[in-house]
């Protein structure tokens, strides 16, 4: 069981109250994108082993979405933040650093 | 390879069973191969196998990460059935479920293969309706299924409780000519046979690296070191996004456990496979005895090869309600498996960016079932350069192109 923090309720959540949402940080594309663009939007998702950053979803709480950073091979779950953040905090890359030394950096 | 029969059963009963040879040769990577298939598991020993029977292609190496059929092919469920929706995964899984019925005689291995009958239960309005439409889908196609009345249910599976009283049976979908097999002896019958070709099985040889000259392949680099090839095929599941990471592409996947897990060894209570598509559960019995219990997916990407707690209780929570009976059973075991999911819920069998790599992947929760046939249309694709009749509509423009083979209501539960 993974327990979450909701950053709007203040505390932690099993994984059995929220859903995950795939991929953070997408750049989102519409119809007027070209067809190879939506495609990787819709279907090209990371698929990292390793340190991700995703989206989850509060859905028997708050209702609110939030990122989350975490490993997708210990799953260990390394902090969480708004969903308004358009990339991940220093302070959540610092937490990742102190456990992770094969950490290279978000995007990398 | 001494053949196994009869009379070498008897032969080696009378000498302490001495003189029985390993299965497959342990091999060492040569420096050059015509075609790499990197994953040695059902599906990649598959294609290993029909490369060399029907297109006489014997240089080839098989690379394992770990050991023979240490991945899904021995963690799944062992359910083989073919009652698919679509024209096209029907064309695949039913050639599948047609070369299992021979595939022991074929490889000269015993797999088991049971073809005990697959029920698929529908619990809800909706869900028979979907059944019933998937049944008429079957028999245009010549896939032997039948939709059965709640009462044929319960003359089936005695133990089944067909009133609810949350969701009772409404009928199923039954394919008699399903069933189940031995899921590592399927790998080990593949490698002794693909041993006996010539074909080198490398395992514990990690891939670390791909080499490209021109966005053509020329080799893997691996922890055994390098090796050249002319062709190289990833057919590594779970793990294909790594791999076509090292390539330089990316592929419509996600990867995510799932789990299952066995009883204790009871008397035998169930001759059948059944599935409960809305209560999230699919149950059959073992050889051994055991109840062998699959459920859903994690619902986040992950490689942890573990599961979780909360799908356990899930799942067994779920058949106790079908199967009053075996509320008092103890689990023997449980573990999970990573499984690579598409978007469509079918198959990727492609060619790549890279000129000269294929791809076996996307498999996702239901990969055993076709490892023959995938291996047949993968070997196809890889010696005519490319995919052939089966192959075709699984590629992986198809999600550019919006042509989706959607197969999310034929899993055996929603993942």
């Amino acid at each position: 069981m993974l327990y979450i923090f909701c950053p709007t309720c203040q505390r932690d959540c099993d994984e059995t109250e929220l859903s995950c949402g795939g991929q953070a940080h997408l750049i989102r594309r519409d119809h007027a994108s070209s067809d190879k663009d939506f495609y990787k939007y819709l279907y090209e998702r990371k698929n990292d082993k390793g340190i991700i950053f995703e989206r989850w979803r509060h859905v028997y709480g708050c209702g609110k979405w939030f990122h989350t950073a975490r490993c997708t091979i210990t799953n260990q779950v390394f902090g969480s933040y708004s969903a308004k953040e358009v990339q991940p905090p220093k302070s959540i890359l610092a937490t990742i650093r102190r456990y992770r030394v094969d950490f290279k950096g978000w995007g990398k | 390879m001494k053949r196994y029969s009869f009379s070498s059963i008897f032969t080696e009963a009378f000498r302490d069973n001495l003189g029985w040879e390993k299965a497959w040769a342990k091999s060492l990577p040569k420096k050059e191969y015509d075609v790499i298939i990197v994953g040695g598991g059902g599906h990649g020993l598959a294609t290993a196998y029909y490369l060399a029977k029907n297109f006489k292609v014997m240089d080839i190496a098989v690379i394992e990460k770990g050991w023979i059929g240490g991945g899904n092919t021995g963690r799944n469920t062992t359910i083989i059935r073919s009652n698919y929706l679509q024209e096209s995964s029907i064309g695949i899984y039913e050639k599948s479920r047609f070369l299992y019925e021979t595939l022991s005689q074929d490889l000269n291995y015993n797999i088991m293969f049971s073809p005990r009958g697959v029920l698929m239960l529908c619990q809800t309005e909706h869900e028979l309706r979907a059944m019933k439409r998937t049944s008429h889908a079957n028999r245009i196609n010549g896939v032997d299924t039948k939709m059965v009345t709640p009462e044929e249910v319960k003359e089936i599976v005695p133990i089944i409780n067909i009133d609810g009283p949350r969701f009772p049976i409404l009928g199923a979908l039954w394919q008699p000519r399903g069933g189940t097999a031995r899921h590592d002896a399927v790998a080990w019958a593949y490698a002794r046979k693909c041993s006996d070709y010539g074909i080198d099985i490398i395992e514990q040889c990690e891939v670390i690296g791909v080499k490209k000259k021109r966005e053509k392949i020329v080799g893997v680099e691996t922890t055994k070191g390098h090796i050249k090839a002319k062709k190289v095929c990833f057919v590594a599941a779970g793990h294909s996004s790594v791999l076509a990471d090292l390539a330089g592409f990316r592929l419509p996947i996600e990867s995510v456990a799932l789990q299952a897990l066995v009883s204790e060894p009871i008397k035998p209570i169930i001759d059948c496979v059944v599935m409960a598509n809305t209560v999230h559960g699919y149950l059959s019995q073992s050889d051994k005895g055991e109840l062998v219990i699959g459920g859903g997916a994690d619902g986040y990407n992950n490689y942890s090869q573990r599961g979780s707690f909360l799908h356990i209780e899930e799942t067994v929570r779920a058949l106790v309600e079908t199967f009053p009976v075996i509320s008092r059973l103890r689990q023997l075991r449980q573990w999970g498996g990573i499984v690579d999911m598409t978007g469509d819920r079918s198959p990727i069998i492609s060619k790549t960016p890279v000129d000269g790599l294929y791809i076996n992947c996307g498999w996702g929760t239901g990969g055993f079932k076709a490892i023959p046939g995938s291996g047949w249309a993968t070997a196809e694709m890889i010696y005519n350069e490319k995919p052939g009749k089966l192959a075709s509509p699984f590629s992986i423009d198809r999600f550019l192109e919006g042509r989706l083979i959607d197969e999310s209501a034929a899993a055996a539960v929603a993942h």
